[in-house]
């Protein structure tokens, strides 16, 4: 079927019609027609192009509680997204060319959106010796970003390792920065709070301290280096000075920890316990200008599915991690866009454009985090943002409830998803 | 009042409050034959223990008993920590049985709050020690303690030493005093303190001596000998020699200063037998104050609860 959306602004820009043809952007222009085509009255609405997250947990194998594929898929179109990296912190791990096959097969049968599965580093995520990167890499997956993500590749030399072998197939290591002394059983982050909630402490060094080693070891050996998650006023600090040496580092930062801060923990709710930790408002204000002034590149969600029983439970005993896909691109308009930080084009930068090409799924017959453009692939999502709605974890096409901003009123709403001309979402709902 | 979490929960007001119902609890059943009051007759106290303390759990237990409660003791060690029994799944099996009251131990910061607020009972949730946070009522006792020898305890100065980084005693102890208008100074090595302690109200101190001189009330806590395992000194001598309350450092305090101690002990590690064992140490006290202080808790939450229902 074909598509006419009708009076869309283009980033955010003046309002434009988008012709949609065969899977592909054919014609944007004003007042354009198309017999046959199916219309969208698409007046005050933004259309960006498809988002791309670099950092999702499936959980499919092994978690199937938490999350599948294709349930981790639907909230992923229902956030916008048209592609997904999903990391390889399965059951079993996605170390090998078999399982990372698989959960690629699954993506496909999915249907919902790419999903591009991320392999590990190490055996095991173990941190003792290399996965066969290179069988993963040749895998009809053809997978480009490796991380052991939850656990930080830690040994200093297989990190050096690592950086350099992916390089012969232009691939990245993403690293979960995570000095693992430091954080033994650290609960929240390490300040004022930690001490007086007794919660044992996760300082900001322990971030720190890695991402100064890897951007270091990375200029050594001339490879790039992606940086997951990045929590802290220091961590972007260090990120500033490696990018004006010229060495080739990325990062990104969670709708989580643009917006939330450790304060929460005083509930002692686990619904905002999470690797790693929420910090001060300094940090999420170093944060938000980072991603603004491109010292971070992107936003990646780590939605991170856990079953209630694991949320439902003592700080210490719960699981970390949050739900992210479908309040992603909300959080950002309000951290954001509302605070004038960035505009919508650079948003469609930092969760379209660069993830897709740091992944390396900006070129081929799946292209993502292509121009609106004619001729390219119809990767598009279509934004309210006038709408604001009331967060429930129970709404949610995830398996799991665990969002952080449950009855938070946030802006924003995806009114539809196109996957290569092939609406996944329409009127907000699922297709 | 519904529930009693952390020593921050009091006014000073209220802590008053706390203080004068204990003395009146111990003028009422103290050095009596029969201990018993009616007062709380026909409620149930639960005394959920996810970790072990038999002198926390008894004091616990006598004090609603000698308020003429039914007391059960739940003894919940397979926590949801250690992957048994959920604390949700507990609390439910309580709510059921209709406790009035739960006083809860537990090893994880922040177990009493979940327990209170997460809408699985409807019970007084009173916090007998969770992890490394808090211990309302033994800082309460304590208070109770200091105030029979040294009178109001506005503008005294208290001495905390040890290892408050993992000490529940003493956060509860700083905001108690602290709300009560005593001058609280920690002492302890610069491992063993808390990061942003700058932040509480209180003096820090790395060196004891000092300390001593000008010390209303010295409080030792107890140190484990682990700690050294981890780097948080060297060794338990050099521990000792530094921060331990021997004889000598004794000499240093006042002539009516106290010395308190949460227990239980490590004589010869943080304190010295002699000194544990002199006149001046109330740590005896303590323990029969621990019960007072229960019952005066108890009461208030309870008791008052009823008092509220009815006006």
């Amino acid at each position: 079927m074909n598509w006419l959306i009708k009076g869309a602004r283009l980033h955010g820009a003046d309002p434009a019609d988008v012709l949609i043809r065969d899977g592909r952007l054919a014609e944007i222009g004003r007042d354009l027609d198309a017999a046959g085509a199916e219309r969208i009255d698409a007046d005050g609405l933004v259309i960006l192009p498809g988002l791309v997250d670099l950092h999702t947990h499936l959980r499919e194998p092994g978690r199937e509680d938490a999350e599948t594929v294709e349930t981790g898929s639907q909230s992923a179109a229902l956030g916008g997204f048209t592609a997904v990296h999903a990391m390889a912190n399965t059951d079993p791990v996605a170390d090998t060319a078999g399982v990372v096959e698989q959960v690629w097969r699954l993506g496909r049968e999915a249907g919902y959106v790419d999903v591009r599965p991320v392999g590990a580093v190490t055996v095991g995520l173990r941190g003792e010796r290399l996965a066969e990167l290179g069988a993963m890499a040749d895998s009809p997956a053809g997978v480009r970003v490796f991380s052991d993500d939850g656990h930080c590749v830690s040994d200093a030399v297989l990190m050096r390792r690592a950086l350099e072998y992916v390089k012969a197939f232009d691939g990245v290591v993403a690293q979960h920065a995570q000095e693992p002394r430091l954080t033994e059983g650290a609960q929240m982050n390490e300040g004022e709070l930690s001490g007086r909630l007794g919660l044992r402490g996760w300082p900001a060094v322990a971030e720190e301290a890695i991402i100064a080693r890897d951007v270091l070891l990375a200029a050594h050996v001339g490879s790039r280096v992606h940086i997951c998650h990045v929590s802290t006023a220091g961590s972007v600090e260090i990120i500033r000075w490696a990018k004006s040496k010229g060495w080739d580092v990325t990062a990104e930062v969670t709708p989580h920890h643009l917006l939330l801060t450790d304060e929460l923990a005083a509930t002692y709710d686990p619904r905002y316990k999470v690797n790693p930790p929420l910090r001060t408002q300094a940090d999420v204000a170093a944060l938000r200008e980072a991603l603004a002034d491109g010292t971070i590149d992107i936003v990646a969600t780590d939605h991170a599915p856990h079953p209630v029983e694991d949320k439902e439970s003592e700080w210490d005993a719960a699981a970390m991690g949050m739900l992210g896909l479908e309040t992603a691109l909300s959080v950002v308009q309000a951290a954001m866009v509302e605070t004038g930080l960035l505009d919508w084009a650079g948003v469609a930068d930092r969760m379209s454009y660069r993830p897709a090409r740091i992944g390396r799924c900006d070129t081929g017959s799946h292209a993502q985090g292509r121009r609106i453009a004619a001729g390219e692939p119809a990767n598009l999502v279509l934004v309210d943002p006038a709408h604001s709605r009331t967060i429930s974890g129970r709404e949610m096409a995830s398996l799991s409830h665990n969002t952080p901003f449950e009855g938070m009123k946030l802006p924003g709403r995806v009114v539809a998803t196109f996957l290569r001309g092939r609406p996944t979402v329409l009127d907000g709902a699922l297709q | 009042m519904r529930h009693l979490l952390s020593a921050a929960d009091l006014s000073r007001e209220e802590a008053a409050l706390v203080l004068n119902t204990a003395a009146e609890m111990a003028h009422l059943t103290g050095g009596r034959a029969v201990k018993k009051l009616p007062t709380l007759r026909g409620r149930t106290v639960v005394n959920l223990f996810f970790e072990d303390s038999t002198r926390t759990r008894t004091s616990f237990e006598l004090a609603a008993k000698r308020l003429s409660a039914d007391v059960v003791n739940f003894s919940a060690k397979g926590s949801s920590l250690s992957k048994g029994e959920s604390l949700k799944d507990t609390a439910l099996t309580l709510a059921a049985m209709g406790a009035d009251a739960v006083v809860v131990r537990h090893s994880a910061s922040g177990a009493p709050h979940r327990l209170a607020n997460s809408g699985w009972i409807r019970a007084n949730v009173i916090n007998a020690g969770d992890g490394t946070h808090e211990h309302p009522t033994q800082a309460l006792l304590d208070a109770f303690t200091m105030r029979n020898h040294l009178g109001e305890l506005d503008g005294r100065r208290v001495a905390i030493v040890g290892d408050v980084l993992h000490s529940r005693v003493a956060r509860s102890n700083v905001l108690l005093l602290d709300t009560l208008g005593a001058e609280v100074t920690l002492v302890a090595p610069p491992t063993l303190l808390p990061v942003g302690v700058g932040a509480w109200p209180c003096e820090v101190s790395y060196e004891l001596d000092p300390v001593l001189a000008k010390s209303d009330a010295v409080m030792m806590l107890r140190v484990q000998r682990e700690r050294m395992n981890a780097a948080f000194f060297p060794s338990a001598r050099e521990y000792s020699r530094r921060y331990g309350l021997d004889a000598r450092r004794f000499g240093l305090l006042p002539d009516d200063a106290l010395v308190l101690h949460p227990g239980p002990m490590n004589r010869g590690m943080e304190i010295t037998a002699d000194v544990a064992d002199s006149e001046r140490s109330v740590i005896v006290e303590q323990v029969t104050n621990g019960v007072y202080v229960r019952m005066a808790v108890l009461y208030l939450l309870l008791a008052g609860e009823e008092g509220e229902a009815a006006s």
